[in-house]
C-alpha cells in the first residue's frame, strides 16, 4: 500500500487568481484538497480604528475603500446607518437616485466578477468583454459623482448634487446595449462544455451549512437560501420596484454563476423602472440640521453661514445611541453597527463584512475537490480583499 | 408570529412585547439582565454564563428562528468599571425576516463561552474580536489572531491603544 503523505502548498499571497493578497494554505493528498486555511490580513488598514478618530462625514470616503469595486453599496449601508442614528430620512428623489447608483454598482461588481471568474478558469476573453461594459457604467458614475470608482456621492439626508438632465436617457441607452451583452456572455459560457465541466458539482455547499456559516448574497441564494434584503427588508426605493430574486438549490460553482447572471438581468429590470419613475423634488433634505445648507445661501444668509460653519468645524453629532443597518451589497449582507456617545465622531464603528464571512466557507466548499477547483471556488465566492481585511 | 420589527420601525413600541423577550422571560428568566432599545431596535443584555443557552434558545425556538448570525463584535467602555466590554450578537431570522440583538457585558479579563457551536460563522468573528479586543472565548476551536500578525502586541480596538500605533517605522 502506498504511503499516504500530506503535502502543504502555499497559494498566494501573490497568486493571480486570489483577487488580491489572499494566502490559502492548502493541504493536499495527491491532487485532492484535505484542508484549506485562508490566511488574511495582508491589506489590514484598521478602518474601524481610524473611524473612531474621524467625523461622520470623514468616515464616508473610508467606506469606499472597503469593497472598492462596489463603492456605492458601501456608502449606502453607512449612510443608512448614520441616518438611522440621526433619525432623518432622505427625500424620495434622493432615495431613488441612491437606488439607481446602488444597482449600477451591482452591475459593475458583477461584470468584474464575471470577467475575472471566467479568466481564472481559462476563458480569458470574457474579461475583455465585461471590462468594456463596465467602462460604460463607470463613465455614467463619473459624470454624476465626479469619480469613477470611489463615488462618495451620498450624504446623510440625500446626495451631493442632482443628476444631469440627460442622465436617465444615458442609462437607457446603456441598458439597451447591456441587455444584449448579457445574452452574449451567456452564449459564451452557460452551455459551454468546458465551463460546465469545470463548474458543475464543484464546491458544493448545502443549505444548512450555508446558513450556519453565515453565507449571504448570491452565494447563499445558490444554495437554496431564499433571502434578499432588498425584498425582505426593503430600504430606499426597493419596496416600489418589481423584481425577482433568483434562487437555486444545487449550491455549486455553476449555480452561483447562474444566480449572479440572473441578478445582472434583474438589476437591469430594476434600473428601467427606476429611470422611468424617478420622482421630481429636492435631492437632499436641506431642512435637517445635520445637512449642509445650500452653498448659494451661505453667501448671503447669516444663519446659513453659521450653520455651515458649525457643521464644518464641529461636525454632525448624533444623539447617543446605537444603530445597526444592513443592506444587500453585490457580495452579500453588508452592515454598519455604529455606537454614538453624542460626540461628532463615532464611538465605535463596526463593519459587517460580507466577503470576510463568506470566505469562511472556503474549506467546506473545497474539501475533497481537486486543487484546480480551488481557483473556481474562490472566483465563485466573489471576494474583495479590501473588505475582508478592512 | 407576524410582528414585524424591521427598519421602518423607529419608535414607540414596547420592547417587552418583543417575541424574543417574551420567550426569554418565559424560559430563561434568570439570564435576562436588562432589556434596552434605541431607534426602534431592541436588545437584551444577558449574563455571560448563560450566553450559550440563550443563543441556542433563540436559534431553535420555532417562533423565533434566529438561524443566522449576522455579526458578532465588541465595544470597549474603559470608564465602565467591572463591565468594560460589550459583546454584541446581531441575529437574523431568515424565515421570519426579523432582527434581534443580544449583548453580554464582560469585565476586563473575563471570558465568554464560544458561540461557534451554535453558528459556525462565529469562529472567525470571535477570532477577530480576540484579535482586536483581547477577549477570550472559552472552548474556541482555533483561538488565534486573524487580521494582525501572530506576534503583534496589544489589541488595536481597545480605547487605550494609540491611533498611530506603538512602533515608529
Amino acid at each position: 500500500m502506498a504511503r499516504q503523505e500530506i503535502m502543504t502548498i502555499n497559494m498566494g499571497p501573490h497568486h493571480p487568481s486570489t483577487h488580491g493578497v489572499l494566502r490559502v494554505i492548502l493541504e493536499l493528498d495527491g491532487e485532492v484538497v484535505v484542508n484549506a486555511i485562508p490566511d488574511i490580513g495582508y491589506l489590514h488598514r484598521g478602518v474601524e480604528k481610524l473611524s473612531e478618530d474621524k467625523k461622520y462625514l470623514q468616515v464616508l470616503p473610508l467606506t469606499d475603500r472597503l469593497d472598492y469595486i462596489a463603492s456605492g453599496t458601501n456608502n449606502l449601508a453607512y449612510i443608512l446607518a448614520v441616518e438611522k442614528l440621526l433619525a432623518i430620512e432622505a427625500p424620495r428623489r434622493a432615495q431613488w437616485i441612491r437606488t439607481i447608483f446602488a444597482e449600477l454598482t451591482r452591475i459593475v461588481s458583477h461584470l468584474l466578477w464575471l470577467g475575472t471568474h471566467a479568466a481564472d478558469i481559462g476563458a480569458v476573453t470574457m474579461l475583455m468583454y465585461t471590462l468594456r461594459e463596465r467602462e460604460d457604467v463607470l463613465d455614467l458614475i463619473e459624470e454624476t459623482a465626479g469619480t469613477r470608482m470611489m463615488m462618495t456621492y451620498f450624504r446623510p439626508g440625500g446626495v451631493v448634487k442632482d443628476v444631469l438632465p440627460d442622465f436617465t436617457a444615458k442609462i437607457k441607452t446603456f441598458l439597451d446595449k447591456y441587455d444584449v451583452k448579457v445574452y452574449e456572455y451567456e452564449r459564451l459560457l452557460t452551455k459551454n462544455r468546458i465551463w460546465m465541466n469545470r463548474t458543475k458539482g464543484v464546491g458544493v455547499i448545502n443549505r444548512a451549512d450555508a446558513v450556519s456559516l453565515g453565507l449571504s448574497g448570491p452565494s447563499a441564494r445558490a444554495s437554496g437560501v431564499d433571502w434578499d434584503i432588498r425584498r425582505d427588508e426593503p430600504y430606499e426605493a426597493y419596496d416600489e420596484l418589481e423584481f425577482d430574486v433568483p434562487v437555486r438549490t444545487e449550491g455549486d460553482v455553476y449555480a452561483r454563476y447562474l444566480c449572479r447572471i440572473d441578478e445582472m438581468r434583474q438589476s437591469s429590470r430594476m434600473l428601467r423602472q427606476l429611470i422611468e419613475g424617478l420622482p421630481e423634488g429636492p435631492y437632499i433634505e436641506r431642512s435637517a440640521r445635520y445637512v449642509y445648507p445650500d452653498k448659494e445661501r451661505v453667501k448671503d444668509s447669516m444663519e446659513a453661514m453659521i450653520h455651515h460653519f458649525k457643521l464644518v468645524i464641529d461636525g454632525l453629532a448624533p444623539p447617543a445611541g446605537e444603530a445597526y443597518s444592513t443592506i444587500e451589497s453585490p457580495k452579500g449582507e453588508i452592515g454598519f453597527y455604529i455606537v454614538s456617545d453624542g460626540s461628532p465622531k463615532p464611538y465605535r464603528l463596526r463593519i459587517r463584512p460580507p466577503c470576510f464571512v463568506n470566505l469562511q466557507s472556503l474549506l467546506t466548499m473545497c474539501k475533497g475537490n481537486m486543487i484546480a477547483d480551488v481557483v473556481a471556488v474562490i472566483g465563485s465566492l466573489d471576494i474583495v480583499l479590501g473588505e475582508i481585511d478592512r | 408570529m407576524t410582528v414585524n420589527w424591521n427598519r421602518q420601525n423607529f419608535t414607540g413600541d414596547d420592547p417587552e412585547k418583543h417575541p424574543a423577550i417574551l420567550a426569554l422571560r418565559r424560559d430563561l428568566a434568570s439570564a435576562v439582565l436588562e432589556v434596552e432599545s434605541c431607534r426602534g431596535e431592541i436588545w437584551v443584555v444577558i449574563s455571560p454564563a448563560e450566553a450559550i443557552a440563550v443563543l441556542t434558545l433563540l436559534r431553535d425556538d420555532p417562533a423565533l428562528g434566529f438561524d443566522f448570525l449576522s455579526d458578532l463584535t465588541a465595544v470597549h467602555w474603559p470608564q465602565r468599571q467591572g463591565a468594560e466590554f460589550d459583546i454584541v450578537y446581531q441575529l437574523y431570522s431568515i424565515s421570519h425576516k426579523t432582527r434581534f440583538r443580544v449583548k453580554v457585558r464582560l469585565a476586563e479579563g473575563q471570558s465568554v463561552p464560544t458561540a461557534s457551536g451554535v453558528w459556525k460563522t462565529a469562529d472567525w468573528l470571535e477570532r477577530e474580536v480576540y484579535d482586536m479586543f483581547g477577549i477570550r472565548f472559552e472552548g474556541h476551536p482555533d483561538p488565534r489572531r486573524i487580521l494582525n500578525p501572530d506576534d503583534f502586541e496589544g489589541y488595536p480596538l481597545r480605547k487605550e491603544f494609540p491611533l498611530q500605533g506603538r512602533v515608529r517605522w
